[in-house]
């Protein structure tokens, strides 16, 4: 297997964009990330697009034809396009599947994209789409919602560790800090804690401002071999690690429904391919969602101990400069959760921040940077580890 | 939710029937035909559950799904039944009493409807089993 590295990303902006099309998004992506790579369409080997609903969204499906067609990559080079499905994590896994291809030699310059294009659709549409991540006879039909079942989890992360509702206003609050360095973020407004505490409760513990925002948008990353990355940039992001975790569908299946199994496991299985621990790793991109789901994130990926996230998080531990700092793209919360975008969002931001280009954002000598992108309440769990170094 | 992927279910949404590994011993509600410890070798058989068991965490929700609309506040729990599973459920009544270790008991019950002109989908829900 051959060494891979990321040599193009681009993101569009993050947010309620009543005039852009699915397809104009991905597009706009794709053809940034391209450029940014410095290589042409016809160089271009594979498409991998991470996308979670366009037929309850936009009543499209075939998204990987329509998307290599309007980035003019059918017509005349009929370059092979792959949607790739995972609700929440779709876009984890396009990046994993695009890694595979070129790890694997079938293709040397792949792209790796993401997009949901989500406001085309009312909220109660939307979150009707979005419930389907879960399991729809056993969940859906006894009438949870997503917010319905992280809030389950943090109920009883709150019964079993004295975690805190001001605890978790503190991952909004920290993530919205960091969404204002951010100029694609949806939300680049600083609140309060107490500002999080006031919003309207959507499932009690959590107020609409632990939850992720409804966002339109796409991202896109190019990949390429290890051994020619330097003939396209002086700053190629080498892939330390792909690594995947299924679990149960239902959150009530699980074995604990405080820990993500699936983000323990992949992150074990990441974490040996790199040969690297938690106490390496210099940034992070978790899957906020919600609040707790940040909470839970650090736990699972090993960097607090169980039970302890919400305390770590008060402490600033995991601000910009903090020990670990955790989604300084300002997350899922103020970034915004295109959802089949998310995992491509969350690789570019670590690249852009491996190249030391993340402006007011900036981890200053970040080496290893790592994403976690996780689908429905936990039965997907995509992990991935970069460095600057080959 | 059409019909007849419902009507497929009835008998495990009207009356809690699940299923039982005879091989390793595990209850499964939701039914699964496929045991998860023995998957192939295993040996699945039809089981009646009894209705009781406690919940392990719950949510008030505010912001209800699709069908639900009506209904809000409503409690929604992970409920252990007492054979083992633990299954998704709304507990009745009045949402503030609900906590985690509440003993609790199945009672057949509207689930949701389609609309005003819809579906009504009827169901196992739990209340408090203060007996
Ligand atoms: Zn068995």
């Amino acid at each position: 297997m051959r060494d891979v590295a990321i040599i193009g990303v681009k993101n569009t902006k993050y947010g309620e964009l009543w005039d852009r099309s699915l397809r104009q998004l991905v597009v706009e992506a794709g053809i940034g990330a391209i450029e940014d790579a410095g290589v042409s369409g016809k160089d271009i080997d594979a498409l991998y697009v991470g996308n979670m609903s366009g037929g309850r969204f936009i009543d499209q499906e075939h998204i990987g034809a329509l998307i290599a067609d309007y980035s003019g990559l059918s017509r005349n080079l009929h370059v092979p396009a792959t949607r790739v499905e995972a609700a929440c994590a779709s876009g984890g896994l396009a990046l994993r599947q695009a890694i595979m291809t070129v790890a694997s030699g079938y293709g040397d310059i792949v792209i790796a994209a993401g997009a949901e294009k989500m406001t085309d659709v009312c909220s109660s549409e939307a979150s009707t789409a979005l419930a389907a991540a879960a399991d729809r006879e056993w969940e859906g039909m006894a009438g949870a919602t997503f917010p319905g079942l992280y809030a389950m989890i943090a109920r009883l992360h709150m019964h079993k560790y004295g975690t805190t509702s001001e605890q978790l206003a503190e991952v909004a609050v920290k993530n919205h800090s960091n969404g204002v360095h951010n100029p694609i973020a949806q939300y680049r407004n600083k609140i309060t804690v107490e500002q999080v505490l006031s919003s309207i409760m959507v499932a009690d513990p959590l107020h609409i401002f632990d939850c992720s925002p409804i966002t339109d948008g796409a991202s896109a990353v190019v990949l390429a071999p290890a051994e020619i990355a330097h003939k396209y940039t002086d700053t190629p992001i080498y892939i330390k690690a792909t690594a995947q975790a299924s679990d149960t569908i239902a959150l009530h299946d699980r074995r604990d429904i405080t820990t993500l199994d699936a983000t323990v496991v992949a992150a074990r299985r990441a974490y040996e391919m790199a040969k690297v621990g938690p106490k390496d790793i210099d940034l992070v991109e978790v899957h906020d969602c919600f609040t707790i789901a940040e909470i839970c994130a650090i736990e699972d990926l090993g960097f607090a101990e169980k039970g302890k996230g919400g305390l770590v998080t008060a402490e600033g531990e995991t601000a910009i400069g903090g020990r670990i700092p955790v989604n300084t793209s300002g997350g899922l919360k103020a970034c915004g959760h295109p959802v089949g975008a998310t995992g491509i969002k969350q690789a570019a931001e670590i690249v852009t921040q491996l190249r030391g280009e993340a402006g007011g954002r900036q981890v200053d000598g970040a080496e290893y940077g790592m994403t976690h992108n996780v689908g429905g309440s936990g039965a997907t769990a995509a992990i991935h580890i970069f460095s600057r170094n080959r | 939710m059409s019909v007849p992927r419902f009507w497929r279910n009835l008998g495990s949404r009207y009356n809690l029937e699940g299923t039982h590994c005879k091989e390793c011993g595990e209850y499964y509600y939701p039914p699964r035909d496929t045991c998860v410890n023995c998957r192939r070798l295993g040996k699945i058989e039809a089981y009646k559950f009894k209705g009781t068991g406690e919940v392990v965490t719950f949510t008030v929700i505010h912001t209800a799904a699709e069908g639900f609309e009506e209904q809000t506040p409503y409690a929604l729990a992970i409920i252990k039944l007492d054979e083992g599973p633990c299954l998704t459920s709304q507990i009745v009544g009045d949402p503030e009493k609900v906590h985690i270790g509440l003993r609790v008991r199945s009672v057949f019950r509207k689930l949701g409807s389609d609309g005003e002109r819809g579906m009504i989908y009827y169901g196992t829900k739990f209340i408090p089993d203060e007996a």
